[in-house]
């Protein structure tokens, strides 16, 4: 049989084997986003409200003006790290969900590091946080790679208990050792004086630096993924860790680095979110940045460059939440069930990738 | 709910009537008829893709046939699904087991059941097995986890498991594939024994001229999903048997056997390790292996190949003793298998040695895609050299596939071995370690991954092959050693090798 198709092989095969998997890839993810709003559509209904107003409102408060992108994009920046501490690993195969631990931590160490170097020039300043809030946030998601490489623990499960930990280890520490006595009704660190704090970009818009940090985080990932050796070889042994063994490629290294790569992503989103938002450590950041981060980078398939504009999506929708709040009557957290039934079609979306006859190089051929 | 565990009620026959079987615009099956009479062992033979799978999935219902019937016990029958087959007391045994590793036998037997019961009163039920087992011809050990079974013993209780659902006609799709020649002897001997005594008639799908002349009464030949010919055993010879399935007299080419014998490349000494089931441990107390020579390791699958084979790898820790490669020590790291020019072909390389996502052009690039020519380490992939490579490798070791682009899990079998062949192979060798490197293929490709083994050894390279088929080992071999219970337990020149006395070794007899 196989000799039969070989010899009559279409000069369009290479073509279609090359760019079916990519259009695979962007179509599949954009159906289910498509059929997840359709599905949430229903459910506005049952509520009595109107789907086209809700859509609508989405991008009046999301995309529609100079004030409403400043709003998205200022929501931006959590999601793009908090996406990359997801995509990073799955370059894996190692589903890591407990991005939120290494913000709340990397934030704390920013703001705890922020105040110890106080009268240091920013530069060192902003260094010196950015670098405590990454190592933090890495060894936070490095211990969860190193676990599963020395002990078998799944990544997980154990991501997301240590982000329990963390959240709590946070509270400990803001309310007792940390804590700002001048903070009465919110345990928070001692505020961060205004020369450390991360400013806005000279665009025009309020939207603070760490949009074109996390932009850049996001082509530095690609790059290294798919550009890199290194990134070929975590492809092998997230493909399949045997034989990447056989090939004596260095697998633990590249568990334990990749996830603590993530984890600095997640950390850096911590350390921008206390600088340029909070100017404090304190219960504000547990916000689910690191929980949508999940979302946004299984909708990019985890593809780094792809998390970009997934993310400002999502930003968008999140920034809607308080119009929408107050328009249609609705609880703050629809947007969380809008997300939590998309991101269900997503993966439900999961089974279709290799089974639609569309995207197989032979359907193409015999209509040739 | 009283189900008797009941022994046939006697063999049916199985006539296949002009079956056709299209797919589109490609005939798989044309026009076959094949009659299977009552009682009888009949073989069906031809290389892969000449139709046998779909024949018989025809006749037990996993596909339908475009045109032709199926006669059972005399009675045309309509077999819609395998459920149905089963009902008309149709049975398969798969190349693969289908067992469930962690139960024991005693609990697989019963979920195969279709009235399985919902609530199992053991005492009961195992009276009932032990019943069953007594009235056949051979028994397994029904208690333990089937994982713990040897591959004759599943292979045996996979039979078991059809007589005991009530089969009356027996499909074996090569049945004897991951079997010693005795346990496969033995296994068949039982078929047969079961087939004199009325109990069932069998369908066998089978590549080893061998066995049909031992076991089979009729058999049958097909070739790109025709008939080629069929008749009573005794009135065929090897050779006419050949010419049905090739269409022509395979062509056997001796490859010159050049004596290059070198220095020793792999030396083990004392080398340790637990098994996979933590509870033995493999010893190899001394194995060299020179330059331009290959040492085959023969072996009933089970006997620590498996775990051999990780060990040369790194996959597998050693608990004492030292793998050495050119008189240094080797851990298999990459560094020290670029430097020592060690290359590997495990088997079931989709399994063990490709990315089954990425494509065929990646998989050709494992070797190089992260050094330099000068063997310096690279950075930046280099996506030019790795379609390049690619190219060359495809068209020079003969790999058909739509595109380099195209995901390596979408070749045959055969190619992807022959892909993992030229991804191995290319650039200097030293070591080539081989595991069972043409379980499951097609003549063609067979002789075209042998020849390959062997021109690398002509070259000097030292190859260490691990194989469980016996045959493999003789025909590819300088040097034999049997592995059993994760030792050496013999060592013999291949020219001068006893098949009888390796079988012995490999039983674990001497």
């Amino acid at each position: 049989m196989s000799d039969t198709t070989a010899t009559q092989t279409p000069p369009m095969g290479a073509l279609l084997a090359r760019w079916l998997p990519r259009a695979e890839a962007l179509l599949i993810p954009l159906a289910a986003l498509l059929c997840g709003l359709a599905v949430f559509s229903l459910f506005l209904l049952t509520l009595g409200k109107s789907p086209i107003d809700f859509y609508a409102l989405i991008y009046k408060a999301g995309f529609s003006t100079a004030f409403s992108w400043q709003n998205t994009l200022s929501r931006v920046a959590p999601l793009l790290f908090a996406g990359l501490c997801v995509a990073l690993p799955a370059r894996l195969g190692l589903v890591v969900i407990g991005g939120e631990g290494a913000i709340v931590l990397g934030g704390l160490a920013a703001a705890v590091l922020g105040l110890a170097v106080v009268g240091a020039p920013p530069v060192i300043g902003f260094v010196v946080m950015a670098a405590g809030a990454a190592l933090m946030g890495g060894l936070w998601i490095g211990a969860v790679g190193w676990l599963r490489f020395k002990r078998g623990v799944n990544e997980t499960i154990a991501s997301l208990l240590m982000a329990y930990i963390a959240i709590a280890l946070m509270n400990h520490l803001v309310e007792g050792l940390f804590r700002d006595p001048q903070s009465l009704n919110k345990p928070s660190t001692a505020p961060l004086p205004e020369a450390l704090r991360v400013g806005d970009m000279p665009i025009g818009i309020d939207v603070h630096w760490g949009f074109a940090f996390g932009v850049l985080a996001c082509v530095i990932s690609w790059v290294l993924m798919d550009r890199t050796t290194i990134g070929f070889a975590a492809r092998i042994a997230g493909d399949n860790v045997r034989a990447a063994q056989v090939q004596g490629l260095p697998v633990g290294k590249l568990i334990i680095g990749f996830t603590a790569l993530g984890g600095a992503c997640a950390g850096l989103a911590g350390f921008f979110e206390v600088s340029a938002i909070h100017g404090s450590a304190n219960g504000s950041l547990i916000s689910g940045y690191g929980y949508t981060g999940i979302l946004v980078a299984f909708l990019a398939r985890h593809n780094p460059l792809a998390i970009i504009p997934v993310a400002t999506l999502l930003a968008g929708f999140e920034a809607s939440s308080g119009l929408i709040q107050r328009r249609m009557d609705l609880p703050d957290a629809t947007i969380l069930v809008m997300e939590g039934i998309v991101f269900v079609v997503l993966l439900l979306s999961e089974t279709l990738y290799g089974r639609l006859a569309i995207f197989n190089p032979t359907f193409w051929e015999k209509k040739a | 709910m009283s189900h008797e565990p009941a022994l046939s009620t006697g063999a049916i026959g199985v006539e296949a009537v002009s079956m056709t079987k299209r797919f589109g615009d490609f005939t798989a099956l044309d026009e076959v008829t094949l009659n299977v009479r009552p009682g009888t062992f009949h073989a069906l033979l031809g290389e892969n893709g000449a139709g046998k799978s779909t024949l018989v999935k025809c006749i037990m219902g996993f596909y339908h046939a475009t045109e032709g019937g199926l006669l059972v016990d005399g009675h045309e029958a309509f077999v819609r699904d395998p459920v149905d087959a089963q009902k008309l007391g149709l049975g398969m045994v798969y190349q693969h087991f289908t067992l469930v590793p962690a139960l024991t036998g005693a609990e697989n037997l019963l979920i195969s059941r279709a009235d399985a019961p919902g609530v199992i009163n053991w005492r009961a039920e195992n009276a009932r097995l032990e019943a069953f087992l007594d009235k056949m011809p051979f028994r397994v050990p029904l208690d333990r986890p089937t994982s713990r079974l040897a591959a004759g013993e599943k292979q045996k209780l996979e039979i078991l498991k059809q007589l005991y659902l009530g089969s009356r006609f027996l499909i074996l799709d090569e049945p004897t594939s991951v079997l010693t020649p005795a346990e496969a002897d033995e296994v068949l001997g039982h078929v047969r024994a079961l087939c004199e005594a009325g109990e069932i008639s069998v369908l066998m799908i089978t590549h080893k001229f061998r066995e049909v002349t031992q076991f089979a009464d009729d058999v049958s030949v097909l070739r790109r999903g025709k008939l080629t010919g069929s008749g009573p055993v005794s009135d065929l010879s090897h050779d006419d048997m050949a010419q049905m399935m090739m269409g022509h007299q395979p062509e056997r080419k001796e490859i010159n056997r050049t004596q290059t014998k070198g220095d020793t490349v792999l030396s083990l000494r004392g080398a340790r390790a637990s098994d996979r089931s933590g509870l033995k441990s493999i010893d190899i107390e001394a194995l060299d292996v020179a330059a331009g020579e290959i040492l085959g390791i023969a072996g009933v699958s089970g006997n620590g190949q498996t775990e051999l084979m990780e060990m040369l790898t790194g996959q597998r820790r050693l608990l004492g003793g030292e793998i050495r490669v050119k008189d240094q020590p080797y851990g298999a790291s990459r560094a020290e298998a670029t430097a020592l020019k060690v290359r590997y072909l495990p088997e079931e390389p989709l399994q063990n040695a490709c990315a089954s996502r990425m494509s065929v052009a990646e998989n050709l690039a494992f070797r190089l895609f992260d050094h330099g020519a000068d063997g310096r380490p690279k950075l930046w992939k280099n996506t030019r050299q790795i379609l390049d490579n690619a190219k060359a490798r495809i068209a020079e070791f003969n790999v058909k596939t739509t595109s380099p682009h195209s995901p390596i899990a979408a070749l045959s079998g055969g190619n992807v071995q022959r892909a993992v062949l030229a991804r191995e192979l290319t650039g200097d060798v030293d070591l080539l370690i081989v595991a069972n490197p043409c379980f499951g293929l097609d003549f063609a490709a067979v002789a075209a991954i042998r020849g390959r083994i062997l021109e690398a050894r002509n070259k000097g390279v030292a190859v260490l092959l691990i194989s469980e088929d016996l045959d493999e080992i003789l025909e590819l071999s300088d040097r034999i050693v049997v592995m059993s219970e994760g030792r050496i337990a013999f060592e013999t020149a291949a020219a001068t090798a006893d098949t009888a006395e390796i079988g012995t070794y490999m039983a674990g007899h001497a």
